[in-house]
């Protein structure tokens, strides 16, 4: 459940994916769910030559299982919109 | 109080302020330490409990987690700190179905880790290593290599962690 509020908090940042398959996407997070599937859109295959299978694909769904990691934006995310969340969560528990 | 605590977890020197406030014999019965008495043993059985608390102590941030297909990571377990005021006491604070040591977490301080049971986690500047071994074709040696490469601010998915420890001190 953090991790899922935390991602609730990046819609709209740019990430890049990486999957357990090597492929990496980059694009925007649309959405993301309880599962930690994630919803791209705009995307681009970081290296474009070696996975040509996306070329034509803008928008994507991600099974949060496949994901090895996701690269975030530096700027992350307000960091105290998380703490209250963790918060609360833990207080609702 | 403070001394033990002290000397089990050395690196946790910012927090010591807090941890060593006065405390009643009432709240030391409560906590099962004897006063007067050496209580490390039952110290270290009440800090840590489960696998999880030795991620918790981690105090200094750095930490190396092994990865599923020969990966590495070193990187910083982001950490923050938060006063926490109206909870008033000692009891065992459920945080994400965690249970924090009641020892170490005064009452003033709760500490808010980002991983998750499923060892889930956002790790910053980080360093990843990739280890590869190549067999030559013709003579048939084992060439080991490692790949680099930095990340700042990175979510790692927790089905590929393996291990999770201080970092080495070889590194």
């Amino acid at each position: 459940m953090l991790f899922f509020s935390y991602f609730k908090e990046l819609v709209g940042k740019e990430v890049t994916v990486e999957l357990k398959n090597d492929l990496a996407i980059r694009g925007t997070l649309h959405s993301v769910d309880q599962y930690l599937n994630i919803k791209l859109e705009n995307i681009k295959v970081v290296d474009e030559g070696k996975y040509p299978h996306m070329l034509s694909v803008r928008n994507c769904f991600i099974r949060g299982s496949v994901v090895r990691y996701v690269q975030l934006p530096p700027d992350g995310v307000d960091v105290d919109i998380l703490h209250d969340a963790t918060r609360r969560e833990a207080r609702g528990s | 109080m403070g001394c033990a605590r002290i000397r089990y977890c050395s690196w946790a020197l910012p927090f010591l302020f807090y941890s060593s406030l006065p405390r009643s014999v009432k709240w030391r019965k409560k906590q099962g330490l004897v006063e007067g008495g050496h209580s490390m043993a039952s110290e270290e059985e009440s800090t840590v409990k489960e696998p999880l608390d030795l991620i918790r102590l981690s105090l200094d941030e750095r930490i190396y987690v092994k990865l599923r297909s020969d990966r590495e990571l070193r990187g910083k377990l982001h950490i923050s700190i938060r006063v926490w005021e109206s909870y008033g006491g000692y009891h065992v604070v459920n945080h994400g179905g965690n249970v924090f040591p009641r020892g170490l977490l005064s009452n003033l301080l709760w500490l808010k880790w980002a991983y998750d049971q499923h060892l889930n986690m956002i790790l910053g500047d980080v360093e990843e290593i990739i280890t590869t071994v190549e067999i030559d074709d013709e003579t048939y040696e084992e060439i080991v290599r490692t790949t680099k490469r930095t990340v700042p601010f990175l979510f790692v998915r927790g089905d590929g962690v393996i291990l999770v420890s201080p970092p080495l001190r070889t590194a």
